[in-house]
């Protein structure tokens, strides 16, 4: 007798194992010519969706959200600088993901995932350090303080160069993406120091006010936007890093093909 | 509004670099896409080459 999918599923994920459907899903995205048909019909409507919670959140922002009663409009920096610092953290959790799955089940696809977000969470990490600093200049009186949170926000980008230069240093992709997964690897260590490093450490930043074990200290006028405006950057984040996947499937399709007429011409010279 | 020009530059750099990285993967999509065009269009992947 067969078990309803729903039923096989959770019997699944009760004996530890991944559902049926999500393992048969992953099996199925392996396939490059898959991904980029079913990629490609997904990318528009994310793209549309990011760009639509953006302006639904810059409205919050700029016209809903009331000014900080000690820091007046400056806490309006808040709602790009978290945003960035969470989606810097993010895709170097998504790299590390991508990492073990070129390192550990050899995913097809891991690696392309993992070059695709390296820019992307550099980018965000960049905005998060140049916005924490533009805040940190009228507030703190200073725009760069050597405290353990902006130090190891600091180290994070420097990591993301390094995996961009490598990706660059390396010229065959499959050798460079072992290399830069060791390092993504590595460079792991980092991350619960730059999320735990306002409990670990007196830091002249603040503490987590949003995600926290007695629940968020924000009120709810801003933390609405702010929680909009992270959902914008993330579904942002998700078609950039999409269609990054995307282009760099073609890039190596590129590269197969150039390679193989470079063969054929050479034989027919020959 | 107190701290303006903080404030403006943060979200001007924020745009800034956003615009930097739609750009970029709109234009490195073009390019690959064009590349892999021209090279299906010369035969690159056939061992015979380009058909007549």
């Amino acid at each position: 007798m067969r078990l309803p999918r729903c039923l096989a599923a959770i019997l699944a994920l009760r004996a530890g194992r991944p559902p049926a459907t999500s393992k048969r899903m992953i099996r199925e995205l392996a396939n490059p010519t898959r991904f980029m048909g079913l990629s490609g019909r997904l990318l528009p409507w994310l793209a549309a969706a990011s760009a639509l919670l953006l302006a639904f959140g810059l409205y919050l922002v700029w016209f809903v959200s009331p000014a900080d009663y000690q820091q007046g409009d400056t806490v309006r920096i808040m709602y790009i600088h978290v945003p960035a610092a969470w989606l810097g953290l993010f895709f170097y959790v998504i790299m590390v993901a991508s990492a073990l799955g070129t390192l550990v089940w050899r995913h097809p696809l891991a690696d392309v995932s993992q070059k695709a977000a390296a820019p992307i969470g550099a980018a965000f990490t960049l905005i998060c350090l140049v916005t924490g600093s533009l805040w940190g200049k009228p507030m703190w009186g200073t725009y760069w303080q050597w405290d353990a949170r902006l130090t190891s926000m600091l180290v994070m980008l420097l990591i993301y160069g390094g995996i961009l230069a490598l990706w660059r240093a390396v010229e065959e992709p499959n050798r460079a993406a072992r290399a830069v997964s060791i390092l993504t690897l590595v460079g792991a260590v980092n991350v619960p120091i730059v999320k735990f490093s306002v409990d670990w450490w007196n830091t002249l930043h603040q503490p987590a006010s949003v995600f926290r074990l007695g629940g968020p200290t924000i009120h709810a006028s801003m933390l609405i936007p702010l929680l909009v405006m992270a959902l914008a950057f993330t579904l942002l984040g998700l078609a950039l890093h999409l269609s990054g996947i995307r282009t760099e499937i073609l890039r190596r399709r590129v590269r197969t093909l150039t390679i193989l007429e470079a063969e054929r011409l050479d034989a027919q010279a020959a | 509004m107190s701290h303006g020009v903080f404030i403006v530059g943060a979200y001007a750099i924020t745009g800034l670099v956003v615009a930097a990285l739609i750009v970029r993967a709109v234009v490195d999509a073009r390019l690959q896409q064009r590349a892999l065009a021209a090279l299906e269009a010369r035969g690159a992947g056939r061992r015979s080459g380009p058909r007549p």
